[in-house]
């Protein structure tokens, strides 16, 4: 970027300098200026077919396309002339013509960019009188339907497929007015990453079957999240109504995700509304659990962890300041901690180099690693007699039963911190219930060493409580004597204590996140696969 | 394409359905036998080395199906994506951009007669009207009953000095007047 | 040459002269003629000479554009260490216009000849020749030609003994209008749909298979031969005195007229006398209602107007209208000019890509208006609505598809608006039965 030229000219009355080489529309972003637009997506190569971002250039003989239009020096560029105005009125006109008038049935009402600039700028009425086109509704495989007579033929879906996906399963059919989005008899839309799609589409043409009549889109709250599913941690947006999760989208971040979320990790969503949650405290009275307020379940905790050696068994889905404070229990009373990984296959991007879905189907491997944690396919081998056993947000899932009740047995006392019960953790000494990703906040440490905050989308049920304040609790009451009110306080005191995290905040990190330092003390991010 | 027992009797929207079965599994193309062998294969690597890329002999390709089997149909787009290393249904976005690949079974004759406005008002209307009549082609775009025959209005053939010109098959007849239509038919039957 | 009548004694037929001879079609024929003289003259030029002289003769694109050749051809390098290409633009698909079908049909080494020495001026190795599906007759000559050519050595790796290789290859279309658009034709002869690219970047910089490219339609390099064999100044001189266009022009003929046909006269002719004389006018009781002369994309003339124009790119823009690609559609009183307008437009909306909003929607848009109003059901309001829609769909989209499909209805409306309205205020197509119209309204 720095050895570009760079180029001054004017958009809308505003001054900016961008590089050479710039598109109109990209630079009058710059300028603070949004040029409206269907076909342009920037993760996507430029079409130029919608022609609504049609802009008015003093001194050229006409309209140029701003998003396949380079800038010039000294170029006055209006946006909002009438001209150009009148130019995206006459799109708008053509695009609804045969556009059916369904927004009460459709699910992209309300985040419609068809609706949106319609009614920020289109006509009252429409002057068509001839019949509509119509086409079926079509199934195309995956997470996706097709409605064609939504569609405005932007080609987003078919680039994305085509140059992003290096898989073109749609097409373009026909042509002029009878042209669809078309693909092959018995090849669907089953590429891992293809219901990007879906939020390719600035209209409802194509749907999301997951999602499909849903949620209205303005009963939905939206919190900024990293996705849980993988090692890849691509920036997510969790959606909810009525405190229940209904959709994961990607939020951009052009240095992890660019625009996208592979469907694995996109409806990887549903357990983060479990109904099965343990939403009291537990401590054992004789044979059985018994529900008991938080102050005497933190209490027994830490009277079990005394004098003992601790073991404990992490998810690699906590982050990085539950694993923090979880070390600090490990560096008061002695012992280890460890982690088990989940594996799948992986599935790569293939036109975003460096984006995959990742073998580890885990948030935060990386950040385990580097607090200190242990990765093993057996980590309950570690458990030595005596121990305390500490297990962490892990349901033991898939464990050999019979290794899992020796370790129970040569363990001196179990303390579960969890968000639900498994059959096992019946035989717990005490359980702590926590919130789920979901419902708190935090960081996780992606593949790439990347640390990238999450913040809280939904409440956490009956008394459960986010990890790092129960944890946080626990190491009080073992006599550490900092004291975290927030998850930042908890960042901040990792940051100071592991070099790698050093000067980081949450403020540093922003939403973006940033890289771990890869200095001698983190060999274990320098070796990370990219 | 004969109809069942009876059929002569039956009206038209009942003959429709006896032929529906046929004519599906006609349009499938279920029994398709691959075009790309022995001195097809030939030809088409001889088309692929006059261009840089396998995609550019797209077009020729779909050609040489086209002349070997009379349309393209799904299984021939398979075939031909396939063998130039594209994905079937990039070769039916190419396949159904351009007019002259038929991805329908058509007649033994296909009649293609220009209406676009040169021809149009030398009278090419009436030209094409005088096809329907005279192949028994039901409508444009339409197959004779007996098979022979798909009439089609196209648009501009390039010849419009030579009003009306009509392509039947890949014969070009110039200057045709919808009183020389039964001449030209009978010739064909 | 009046193809398929005798030539007129005011035609000057330098490019049609042997059009009708078949001799002229086999190789030793065409040799007899004079061919692949200018070829062999090339060969022992240097590019940059070529490309003067044909700059220097005054030579326009023949394709619609009127792009100067010489000054297309001074855009690609030679010797940058990239392949180059020659595209042959064979497509002739504009309503109204025959001629290269009939050079292809009667010249087919003059095209060759014309493909090799462009190719050679601009540094490509490899010329194609994208000819239309339909023209079944042009592809099977020029295929002859060129498998000719090769077998006497003029084309191949050592083309005429040079030294250069010089390839030419047909390329068949398979029906698309749009493919006559140079950059849909370069999609097109890639393997894909035969959408018209973004410009810049500019054939010269990155066409066919994202290589330097010139694209020349026929006509333009069948003169190029002859401008070697005589010199630019020859060239030059064949015009009525405007030097901005040069050289010979081949018209076709066709629609209402007595004598349709491809007729080649100098730049600069006198319209009137072309119609009348050379054509023969109007057929027997009728009379000229209305001229579109450069194919069907050009604005409508009405008669009056084309009576006074020049025929040069200069005069036919002050005709108000634009010489094209020279194909004359002439349409007289007995025609209906509402049924001919929306018989374009449908034509437009048949043949347009698909990409650009306004094209795709505002041609068959338009011609559902168009439709309507000539079987009567049409209301004052929709000559308003036409126009807006024409507006909308000029000078607003990659290609001029878009474009032309709204110039003859806006020159219809503005020159035969009575028409237009006879149609609206009768609800009913004057120019038809009322038993048709009123079976058509319903």
């Amino acid at each position: 970027m720095t050895d570009r030229k760079m180029v001054t000219l004017t958009v809308e009355g505003r001054q900016v300098q961008v590089p050479e080489g710039t598109s109109m529309l990209e630079a009058a972003k710059v300028a603070g200026v949004l040029i409206p637009h269907y076909c342009y997506h920037p993760g996507l190569p430029v079409a130029g077919v919608c022609r609504m971002c049609l802009v008015e250039v003093e001194k050229a003989p006409k309209l140029a396309a701003a998003c396949a239009t380079a800038v010039a020096d000294g170029q006055v560029v209006h946006v909002h002339s009438d001209v150009a105005r009148e130019a995206r009125q006459g799109v708008l006109e053509m695009l609804l013509i045969n556009h059916p008038l369904d927004c009460p049935i459709c699910d992209q009402s309300g985040e419609c960019e068809l609706q949106d600039y319609t009614f920020a700028e289109g006509r009252k009425d429409s002057r068509y009188q001839e019949a509509k086109r119509f086409n079926p509704v079509e199934d195309f495989g995956g997470d996706v339907l097709y409605v064609p007579n939504r569609c405005i033929l932007c080609t987003r879906c078919v680039r994305f497929m085509e140059d992003v996906a290096h898989d073109p399963v749609l097409n373009v059919s026909e042509r002029g007015d009878r042209a669809v989005i078309g693909k092959f008899e018995g090849q669907d839309l089953t590429h891992p990453w293809a219901g990007n799609v879906v939020e390719l589409c600035p209209v409802g043409a194509l749907l999301s079957k997951d999602f499909l009549n849903k949620a209205r889109s303005w009963d939905l709250d939206r919190a900024a999240s990293i996705c849980p599913n993988c090692t890849q941690g691509c920036n997510s947006a969790l959606e909810s109504r009525d405190n229940v999760v209904v959709r994961m989208r990607p939020r951009p971040n052009d240095d992890v995700n660019k625009f996208f979320l592979c469907d694995e990790g996109r409806l990887n969503y549903r357990w983060l509304n479990r109904r099965d949650r343990v939403e009291f405290p537990h401590v054992r009275r004789a044979d059985a659990l018994a529900p008991i307020d938080w102050d005497v379940a933190v209490e027994a905790a830490a009277t079990a962890l005394r004098g003992r050696r601790v073991f404990v068994l992490a998810s690699p889905s906590l982050s990085n300041e539950v694993l923090f404070l979880l070390s600090r229990v490990i560096a008061r009373v002695g012992g280890a901690g460890a982690f088990r990984v989940r594996h799948g296959p992986e599935a790569p991007l293939d036109g975003v180099p460096g984006l995959s879905l990742r073998a580890d189907r885990a948030a935060n491997v990386q950040g385990a690693g580097l607090l200190g944690f242990r990765n093993s396919e057996t980590p309950l081998d570690g458990v030595a007699a005596g121990d305390a056993l500490l297990i962490v947000d892990e349901e033991l899932a898939g464990v050999d039963a019979s290794a899992l009740s020796a370790a129970v047995a040569r363990a001196g006392a179990v303390v579960v911190i969890g968000t639900t019960l498994p059959p096992w953790a019946r035989d717990a000494t005490v359980v702590l219930p926590i919130a789920n990703m979901a419902e708190e906040e935090g960081t996780f440490t992606n593949v790439q060493g990347r640390v990238q905050r999450y913040l809280q989308a939904k409440a956490a049920p009956g008394l459960a409580r986010p990890g790092y304040a129960a944890v946080g609790d626990l190491l009080a009451a073992l006599g550490e004597a900092a004291v975290y009110f927030l998850p930042a306080d908890v960042f901040r005191a990792l940051a100071v204590a592991h070099p790698p995290f050093a000067g980081m905040t949450y403020e540093t990190l922003g939403l973006r996140g940033s890289v771990v330092s890869t200095g001698a003390g983190s060999p274990a991010v320098a070796a990370a696969p990219t | 394409m004969s109809a069942a027992p009876g059929g002569s009797s039956a009206g038209p929207r009942l003959a429709a359905l006896e032929r529906a079965p046929r004519a599906d599994a006609r349009e499938r193309d279920a029994d398709y036998q691959a075009v790309f062998v022995g001195a097809r294969r030939a030809e088409l690597d001889e088309l692929l080395t006059r261009y840089p890329t396998k995609m550019a002999a797209l077009l020729p390709a779909l050609w040489i199906v086209q002349d070997e089997r009379g349309w393209v149909s799904e299984p021939a787009m398979a075939e031909v994506a396939a063998m130039l290393g594209l994905t079937p249904a990039y070769v039916k976005g190419v396949v159904t951009f351009y007019t002259m690949y038929h991805q329908h079974p058509v007649g033994k004759y296909f009649v293609q007669v220009c209406t676009t406005s040169p021809c149009n008002v030398c009278g090419a209307e009436d030209v094409a009207r005088a096809f329907l009549q005279h192949t028994g082609a039901p409508d444009l775009g339409a197959t004779s009953p007996d098979g022979r025959f798909t009439v089609i209005e196209v648009e501009c053939l390039g010849a419009c000095g030579f009003a009306t010109p009509v392509m039947i098959n890949d014969e070009f007849l110039e200057s045709v007047s919808a009183d020389r239509v039964p001449s030209i038919v009978g010739a064909l039957k | 040459m009046g193809f398929p009548h005798k030539s007129h004694p005011r035609e000057n037929t330098v490019l049609s002269k042997h059009f009708g001879d078949s001799d002229a079609l086999t190789l030793s024929g065409w040799r007899n003629r004079g061919g692949y003289r200018a070829l062999e003259q090339a060969l022992a030029l240097e590019p940059a000479a070529i490309v003067q002289m044909v700059r220097e003769s005054g030579l326009r694109g023949r394709g619609g554009a009127g792009f100067p050749t010489g000054t297309k051809w001074s855009f690609m390098k030679p010797g940058d260490g990239r392949p180059h290409y020659l595209c042959c633009n064979a497509d002739e698909s504009e309503p109204g216009t025959f001629k290269d079908r009939e050079i292809m049909r009667w010249t087919p080494h003059a095209l060759v000849e014309g493909c090799a020495i462009g190719a050679y001026a601009i540094g490509a190795e490899t010329a194609y020749v994208y000819i239309r599906g339909e023209f079944t007759e042009p592809l099977q000559r020029m295929t002859e030609a060129v498998r000719d050519a090769y077998a006497e050595g003029i084309l191949g790796k050592n083309a005429l003994g040079s030294g250069k290789r010089i390839d030419v290859h047909i390329h068949k279309g398979a029906g698309a209008y749009i493919c006559g658009e140079e950059t849909a034709l370069m999609n097109s002869l890639e393997g894909r749909r035969g959408n018209p690219r973004i410009k810049p970047p500019f054939p010269a910089v990155a066409g066919l298979f994202g290589q330097p490219t010139t694209i020349n339609n026929v006509e333009t390099l069948v003169a190029v031969p002859h401008i070697i064999n005589n010199g630019a100044e020859w060239y030059k001189a064949m015009s009525f005195g405007n030097p901005k266009s040069t050289g010979t022009k081949l018209y076709s003929v066709c629609g209402n007229v007595r004598r349709p046909g491809n007729y080649e006269v100098d730049m600069g002719f006198p319209f009137k006398e072309f119609l009348y004389d050379l054509c023969g006018g109007p057929l027997p009781g009728r009379r000229f209602k209305a001229i579109i002369p450069g194919g069907s994309s050009v604005p409508i003339q009405t008669i009056a107007e084309a009576e006074a124009t020049v025929m040069d790119y200069e005069g036919f823009v002050a005709g108000g209208t634009m010489l094209g690609s020279g194909g004359v559609i002439c349409i007289d009183d007995a025609q209906c000019m509402v049924k001919q307008i929306a018989r374009l437009a449908r034509f437009y909306a048949h043949e347009s890509c698909a990409q650009c909003t306004q094209c795709r929607e505002g041609t068959a848009w338009t011609t559902k208006i168009m439709e309507r109003i000539e079987a009567g059901q049409g209301t004052a309001a929709d000559l308003d609505t036409l126009l807006e829609i024409a507006d909308n769909m000029t000078a607003k989209t990659i290609c001029v598809l878009s474009d032309s499909c709204a110039v003859p209805v806006v020159s219809g409306i503005n020159k035969f608006r009575d028409e237009f309205e006879a149609h609206i205020t009768q609800r009913r197509c004057p120019f038809r039965p009322a038993s048709t119209a009123a079976a058509v309204a319903a």
